[in-house]
Parts: C-alpha cells; sequence; structure tokens
C-alpha cells in the first residue's frame, strides 16, 4: 500500500495494528482489542480527513497509485469483454482501452484511458497519454457503436493527452477535436464516468456524455495544477495554490453544474476498497443508463449537444 | 528561425529598444532582424518588406483586409458572467480583465462581424490575440456561438479566424467546457449546409485547436504561423530533445495533412473568396448571384 504524505498518522497506526497483529496473544496483553480500539482510531482518522481533503489532496487521491484504474472497472463491471484495437489508419495506442462488452446483461462499447500500475504496463499504456491514434479508435469505436445501437460507456482517467513531436506530427488537436465531435453527434446514450485524474482536452475528449459523473476525490481541470502553476505564478511549487484557483474538484464541478453527479468514494478513498468503488461506479452507471436508453435516439443527440450548448454562460453564484 | 528567435529575442529586443529605436519609428523583423520602417510595415500588412515574414495582424486590420473595402457590421455579443471561478492567482482575474479592456478597447479576445466578401455574405469570428493571448473563456466561447447562429441565420458561410494560446486558466473547466460547446456550434453550421472556413493564424495552439479549430470544411493559414495541441516548451520538457526546424508552423501541419492551403496574407481575400465561390458553386468571379434563402424568403 502507498501512503501519501497527509496519509501518514493513518499508515503510522495501521503500522502498529499489523506489528500487533504478529506478536500474537500473550502476555497478558489483549491483543485483539488493542487492535479494535486502534481500528476504530483509524476509521475515525480517515473519516476526518478524507472530509476536508483539500483541492491539492484530492489532486494526489485522484493520481494514487493504487486506485483502481480503467482495466479494473473493465475486469469488475463488464463480462464477455472484447478488446478493439487500431484505428485503421496508423496503429493502436494502448493509451485507450476499448471494446465490446456485456454490462448488466446488455451489450455495449466502453472506451477509456488505462494507466498501468507498474513499470511496464504505464510503458505499454503510454501513463494513459493517447496519442492521436487513441483518439482515432475511440472515435471508430464510438461510431461503430452508434452504427449497431449500442450504448457507450467512457472511463476517463488521464493527466491529458502526450506532448510529443510524434503526436503533433499525426494531428493530437485534429484527433481530440473529432473525437469530441462523434461523442457530441451518437446517437446512443454516452455516460461519462471521471474515475480518477480528468486532464484537459484529452480528457474532455471521451467526456461529453448525456450524463458526466465524477468519483468523489477525482478530479477535472482544464490544465494540470502544477501546469497553471508554473504559467500564472511562475513557479511549479505554487501548485497547490493553483488546485484551490482552479476548482477542480467533483464537488466544484457539481456546483458549476458542468457535471451531473458525484459518486460516493468508499471511506479513505477508492485505493483502500478497490471492489467496493467498483461496484458503485457500476450501480450509478446502470441507473442512468436504464433511463437513457428509453429515449428515442434523435433526442439522445439533442439533449447531449444542448446541454454542451449551453455549458459556460453562469459561473458560481 | 526556431522558437529561440520567436519567443527568446523579441524579449530581449524589449529591453534594449527603447535605445535603439528611438519611438519605435523602425521595426525588428523577428526573422532576418532588418529593420523596417513603421508605416512601410503598416502597409505592408505587417508583412516584413525583406524577407516576407508574417508578424501578427491586428485583429480590425485583419477584418479590413478581409471584408469588401473593409466594410463590415460588428455585432453586440451576450454578456457572460465575468471571472465564474473568483479566481486568483499573483493577480485577481478581474484586474486582469480591467488591464486587457484598457489596452485593447474590447470587452473580450474576439469579434464578431457580417458584411460582403466578393460581394457574398460572410460571418467572421476573429480573435484578438492581444487580449490575454486570445484566450478561450465563456465569452470567447459565447462569441463562436454567436457568431454560427448569425451564419445560420443569414445563410452565410463562417470564417473563423483563431490566434489564441488556448484556454483561459483564470475560467478553469468552464474555459474546457467551451471546447465542447463551440464544437457543437460550427457542427450546426456545417449540418446546414454551409461553408465553415477556419483560417489560422499565428498563433493556434491548445483547446481551441483541439476543437472548432481543426474542424473545419477547409483549413487556410498563413505562412510561418505555429498551429500546435501541445506547447513547444511542455514538448521539449517531456521528451527532453530538441524539436526539429519547422516545428508545428503552417507549412509543417500542410505536409502532415493537417492544413489546406497555406496563403500569403496579400493572397488571402482572394483565395478565402475562391474557395467560397467554389463551395457556393457561384458564377465566374465578379458576378453576384442572390443567395438560396434570402430568395426564397422575399
Ligand atoms: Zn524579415
Amino acid at each position: 500500500m502507498n501512503f501519501l504524505d497527509f496519509e501518514k498518522p493513518i499508515a503510522e497506526i495501521e503500522g502498529k495494528i499489523e506489528d500487533l497483529r504478529h506478536m500474537g496473544d500473550g502476555d497478558g496483553l489483549n491483543i485483539a482489542e488493542e487492535v479494535a480500539r486502534l481500528q476504530a482510531k483509524v476509521e475515525k482518522r480517515l473519516r476526518e480527513t478524507y472530509a476536508k481533503l483539500t483541492p491539492w489532496q484530492k489532486t494526489q487521491v485522484a493520481r494514487h497509485p493504487d486506485r483502481p484504474h480503467c482495466s479494473h472497472y473493465l475486469a469488475g463491471l463488464f463480462e464477455d469483454f472484447q478488446p478493439l484495437a487500431g484505428d485503421r489508419s496508423f496503429a493502436d495506442d494502448s493509451a485507450i482501452l476499448g471494446g465490446l462488452a456485456r454490462f448488466r446483461g446488455r451489450s455495449v462499447m466502453v472506451i477509456g484511458q488505462e494507466k498501468g500500475h507498474d513499470t511496464e504496463t504505464r510503458m505499454k499504456h503510454n501513463f494513459g497519454m493517447a496519442r492521436p491514434e487513441g483518439y482515432r479508435k475511440a472515435r471508430r469505436l464510438m461510431e461503430m457503436a452508434d452504427h449497431f445501437g449500442l450504448p457507450v460507456i467512457t472511463l476517463v482517467d488521464t493527466a491529458g493527452a502526450y506532448p510529443g513531436i510524434d503526436a503533433e506530427e499525426r494531428g493530437q488537436a485534429e484527433a481530440i477535436a473529432k473525437s469530441i465531435e462523434t461523442c457530441l453527434g451518437i446517437r446512443v446514450p454516452l455516460i461519462s464516468v471521471v474515475i480518477g485524474e480528468g486532464g484537459s482536452g484529452g480528457a474532455i475528449a471521451l467526456a461529453t456524455g448525456n450524463v458526466v459523473m465524477m468519483l468523489e476525490h477525482s478530479i477535472y481541470s482544464v490544465i494540470s495544477p502544477e501546469g497553471c502553476a508554473g504559467i500564472l505564478w511562475r513557479s511549479g511549487d505554487q501548485a497547490q495554490a493553483a488546485a484551490e484557483a482552479l476548482r477542480l474538484t467533483a464537488q466544484d464541478l457539481l456546483r458549476l453544474k458542468v457535471i451531473d453527479e458525484v459518486i460516493p468514494e468508499p471511506l479513505g478513498g477508492a485505493h483502500r476498497a478497490r471492489d467496493a468503488a467498483i461496484h458503485t461506479v457500476g450501480s450509478a452507471i446502470e441507473r442512468h443508463l436504464s433511463a437513457l436508453v428509453t429515449q428515442d435516439p434523435g433526442v439522445l443527440r439533442a439533449r447531449r449537444r444542448d446541454k454542451f450548448l449551453a455549458m459556460g454562460r453562469t459561473g458560481l453564484e | 528561425m526556431n522558437w529561440l528567435t520567436n519567443f527568446v529575442r523579441p524579449k530581449i529586443q524589449q529591453l534594449v529598444r527603447p535605445k535603439e529605436v528611438p519611438d519605435n519609428l523602425w521595426i525588428k523583423c523577428g526573422a532576418c532582424e532588418q529593420m523596417i520602417f513603421h508605416r512601410e510595415l503598416e502597409k505592408n500588412l505587417q508583412v516584413c518588406t525583406h524577407c516576407g515574414h508574417h508578424m501578427r495582424l491586428p485583429v480590425k486590420k485583419r477584418l479590413e483586409l478581409l471584408f469588401d473595402d473593409g466594410n463590415y457590421k460588428r455585432i453586440e455579443l451576450p454578456k457572460v458572467a465575468e471571472d465564474p471561478l473568483k479566481f486568483k492567482d499573483l493577480k485577481a482575474y478581474p484586474a486582469r480583465i480591467k488591464e486587457a479592456r484598457s489596452k485593447t478597447g474590447e470587452h473580450d479576445a474576439i469579434i464578431v462581424a457580417h458584411g460582403a466578401m466578393g460581394g457574398m455574405d460572410v460571418v467572421i469570428a476573429a480573435f484578438d490575440f492581444s487580449y490575454m493571448g486570445g484566450s478561450m473563456g465563456m465569452a470567447v466561447g459565447e462569441g463562436l456561438v454567436a457568431a454560427a447562429e448569425l451564419a445560420i441565420v443569414q445563410d452565410a458561410p463562417l470564417i473563423v479566424v483563431p490566434a489564441s494560446g488556448g484556454a483561459r486558466m483564470q475560467e478553469g473547466i468552464l474555459s474546457l467546457m467551451q471546447m465542447a460547446r463551440t464544437t457543437v456550434a460550427v457542427e450546426k453550421v456545417k449540418e446546414h449546409g454551409l461553408p465553415y472556413i477556419v483560417l489560422l493564424t499565428d498563433p493556434t495552439t491548445g483547446g481551441v485547436t483541439a476543437s472548432f479549430a481543426m474542424l473545419g470544411d477547409i483549413h487556410v493559414s498563413e505562412p510561418g504561423a505555429t498551429i500546435g495541441f501541445a506547447g513547444a516548451r511542455v514538448i521539449e520538457s517531456t521528451i527532453r530533445q530538441k524539436l526539429p526546424e519547422g516545428f508545428q508552423k503552417a507549412e509543417y501541419l500542410r505536409d502532415h495533412g493537417m492544413v489546406d492551403v497555406v496563403a500569403k496574407r496579400h493572397d488571402l481575400r482572394k483565395t478565402l473568396i475562391n474557395i467560397l465561390d467554389l463551395l457556393r458553386n457561384r458564377g465566374p468571379a465578379g458576378q453576384v448571384v442572390p443567395l438560396r434563402t434570402r430568395v426564397a424568403a422575399e
């Protein structure tokens, strides 16, 4: 388990619990009782800490290496997943996973960024930073879903689109623009969930859904706090201040009416209880999906477009 | 020419210019470093008379250049919430807005105008780079939505002229949402069968490029304009490699399939009119045929 800086006090108590467990009963000490007492303390600390996470702390939780990633959701929520590869013009991009699957008995197209969980998989998935071929694959899969009348579910988790020479050479901007256009144009339900990090253009490329949800401790921003601090504060050290100013938390986005729902996370964040977090996300998707599939294809598209066309006329009240 | 000559040298020049160039009557070309008398440069549409380097053209000059006889009508843009996030960095956002307004005399970074081009009604939405780097926030999004609506109402082609560093950071996620919003707006123009042309000028980067600016039926660019998604410095620090010569320039984008035409500033008007004439299947240049819905409406 990886602990974040602000989780250190909790980590210390959990270390003690671990030690006690290894000691076993004896010396007249009631270990079970002490463990229970410490566990209650951990819970209390977690509750207190996670109830008032700062935007910068949330940024760290959203990027937590143990947080469930796209592949965990694919395994936990979908059956008969059939990965589909390639943009049909240049390459496949493993930063974006996608394919056909069954979700609660219904055929769907599922697409999401995968960050990887160790050196090897992180390299393979390019840390979840897609190149143009990734966005073009996403577009191809959305069009296929549209053609076959299958709902689309997107899972957003990326620091951003990959900033590289090859990506620019092959038209990163155009690929993202077309992906947004396709998200907005399809006549099937589109549900987007920001599961970790919603990094700028690379995130919105997959996230203009009929319903957009965010996990409780996920973030979604026009620029990373570090990048923003570097430009506006002229110092990357001010990332904390930038995270505050950017209003990038799920709670802020709900207030700004940019997203539709915040999905609660297990106590202490999704990384502490992956299966529970994945299950909650599944229930939220199902609830919206069963409402959306009854809508007329034209209405689905029109409502999605109208929603984004109206976005950004007002701010925080 | 590389990013060094573009970005670093002008800054150094700013420091030394007062002594070197009294009253800024002479302007040094960023590419060939030759001095040009300001009147001459203005007459030549901010194109270097020695090497042909295209310097940035102020937005109003741009509109004058494009419309017939330089005549156009601006439309008033609906007001949006200012400082929607109550954003503060080293300076509060309202103070930056105030500064930009007094510097440019404009309300925000976009001007929407309509008028005739080659005798044909067109709507042009042009970015003002001097207003906070032409960054796209809610007001700019509103301007593009209004421009698209106007084009549809007038049954006129829409030309968008971006000159923008990307999203307006001070409007956070709401500026990111303008990418989706402007995409819907230009899609509607296209669905009405109206030409949607993007005239890419220096610079067009970030979220602006990754939305409406790369969705044109036709992409025209000025020579040497920087067009890209990620900023050069971000890429360099990510890949720890020097960027190739001409990277993210208009010609590079044309060679890589993202821009149809690179046209010199002096040829822009002619090029755009020809494209619109052909797309709308009008008679030979100079012959003005009434637009179809207007005829139907009358
Ligand atoms: Zn020159």
